[in-house]
């Protein structure tokens, strides 16, 4: 699944100081969940981000751990405190290893 | 027991009204900016078809997937988009040239898909967006063609359409376009299948009602393509016909064959007046 | 009173129902929950969990869940072949304790959410979602 895999993030790009901004992340991905059976009536295998987990300035904002039931194409929406100018590091986790990584400044002024 | 037999009755009496599958009057208006036309008058050659209004299939989906249109970062429809803009600036082909090599920006596209499918003149026929790229990727680019509304093919017909939204659908029917848009209205009317359904049958004469636990729309095609909640991508116009066809029990036409480009062309005309909304949010 | 034969069969099959079939349904959550919460006792209500009443495709069904103060918010979705959903840990630089995603619904069923709140007692909140095209 490592490729094709885009992540969109939407964070705005400035904030006053203290300000609680909202944040909104999709990315591709199948989600197989493990449960679906192909044309010949073997099950595929489960292969799902398995953990979403997002950063301010290394310091934890919102950390989801993630289960088959989760959809095709996961979208979050969650809010964030910025009590300073900044960075957003925003990782999936793939079952099969690989890492989706995305990144958002924003400017206190 | 006389009782039940008559509650069950005035149940059955208040449930149309209770559960109407008719379409709502919210408005759609995309990332706060663009305003779609998702009612207008009917276009002039529908005269005589008892539908004075035409009407987005997106007044017919529930609030909540109403709302997932609503917005370019909760429309999953758009993350395909982004993957044609990559595709857009990826050279291919034994010509070594990109889409943008000819074309720079997308925004380039605006307003194609408003007028799509389009007659030819050179090739002397009608052509949908995904024959045009084909041509383009041929002829052009010197690279294999997409496969008819496989991934990358759909994916580069939402990044287009995506440059026209909020544009009115106005494709031309007359002219050189008239003898296949009389093919594609033949086949709206023609019923097909054990089940004996036309387009017309369904859209046409009954959308609003129910057919089983979904709602009918009329419809209509300007949001194609479209991310269907039931797939989980981006759906293209002839597939959702073919599923049709394939519902009344009938072997279907191929997607991108002549019949469902004609058919393409008929059924957009009948949505002239309304906004492109594609990649849209159906159910 | 009597019973004919016919009658106390179906009784007794509906008396079977009744005790047997909830009890099974609720013993996968319940050890999901334990699992969750160690066990403590669990209130209702300090969690708020926002699902449509009826869901137009059960494979994206949006849900949002809200606990002012939470570390962590369970979902889980006792009709689905396996019922955990997600589970969110809020941060300390999150904002409002509350986050939305789109969920697979296998059927018409409950979705429960169990909040773990700031004082360290465990809140909860369900809500049953109409499928009529499962996910």
């Amino acid at each position: 699944m490592a490729s094709g895999v885009r992540p969109r993030v939407k964070v705005p790009s400035t904030a006053s100081a203290g300000e609680t901004v909202t944040i909104k992340t999709l990315i591709s991905h199948q989600m197989e969940s493990g449960q679906r059976k192909d044309s010949e009536g073997n099950t595929i295998p489960r292969s799902i981000i398995n953990r979403f987990h997002v950063t301010f300035n290394d310091e934890t904002v919102i950390d989801v751990k993630m289960e088959p039931a989760i959809s095709t194409n996961p979208y979050f929406e969650f809010e964030a405190k910025v009590p300073e100018s900044g960075t957003f590091q925003f990782t999936w986790y793939d079952d099969d290893g690989s890492v989706y990584e995305d990144s958002a400044e924003i400017t206190v002024g | 027991m006389k009782l039940k037999a008559l509650t069950a009755m005035a149940a059955l009496l208040v449930a149309p009204a209770a559960f109407a599958g008719g379409a709502d009057d919210d408005t759609l208006v995309i990332n706060g900016e663009i305003e779609m036309t998702t009612k207008a008058d009917a276009p002039e050659h529908m005269e005589g078809t008892g539908i004075d209004q035409v009407i987005s299939g997106w007044h017919f989906r529930a609030d909540e997937t109403q709302q997932i249109q609503m917005d370019d970062f909760e429309n999953q429809g758009m993350i395909f988009v982004d993957q044609a803009i990559n595709t857009w600036n990826t050279a291919e082909g034994s010509a070594g040239q990109s889409c943008a090599d000819c074309h720079n920006d997308p925004e380039s596209m605006a307003g194609v898909t408003a007028t799509y499918p389009k007659w030819n003149e050179d090739a002397g026929e009608v052509r949908t967006v995904q024959m045009q790229v084909n041509d383009c990727r041929v002829n052009r680019m010197g690279a294999e063609p997409w496969p008819y509304d496989a991934a990358p093919a759909i994916n580069m017909e939402a990044l287009i359409a995506s440059q026209s939204r909020g544009m009115p659908v106005d494709v031309a029917i007359d002219g050189p376009a008239a003898e296949t848009w009389e093919q594609g209205k033949d086949i709206y009317y023609t019923r097909y299948g054990q089940l004996e359904l036309a387009c017309a049958s369904c859209h046409e004469e009954n959308y609003g009602n129910y057919i089983r636990a979904d709602h009918l729309s009329q419809g209509q095609i300007n949001g194609f393509p479209t991310y269907r909640l039931k797939n989980a991508k981006l759906n293209g116009a002839h597939s959702r016909f073919k599923g049709c066809v394939r519902d009344t029990r009938a072997e279907t036409f191929a997607t991108g064959s002549p019949e469902f480009v004609a058919l393409e062309l008929y059924v957009k005309s009948r949505g002239n007046g309304l906004s492109v909304e594609g990649p849209s949010v159906r159910n | 009173m009597q019973f004919t034969r016919r009658e106390t069969l179906a009784l007794g099959a509906g008396a079977a129902l009744v005790t047997v079939l909830p009890f099974r349904a609720n013993a996968a959550i319940e050890d999901h929950v334990a699992e969750f919460t160690g066990g403590a006792e669990v209130a209702e209500g300090g969690v708020t969990l926002t699902a449509p009443e009826i869901a137009e495709n059960g494979n994206t069904v949006p849900i949002e869940v809200a606990a002012e103060g939470a570390s962590a918010i369970m979902v889980l979705a006792a009709g689905n072949p396996t019922p955990p959903v997600a589970t969110f840990n809020f941060g300390p630089m999150a904002g409002a304790h509350r986050a939305s995603t789109r969920i697979r619904l296998a059927g018409t069923q409950d979705i429960i959410a169990i909040a773990k709140l700031a004082d360290g007692s465990f809140a909860r909140a369900s809500q049953e979602v109409k499928v009529t095209i499962g996910g």
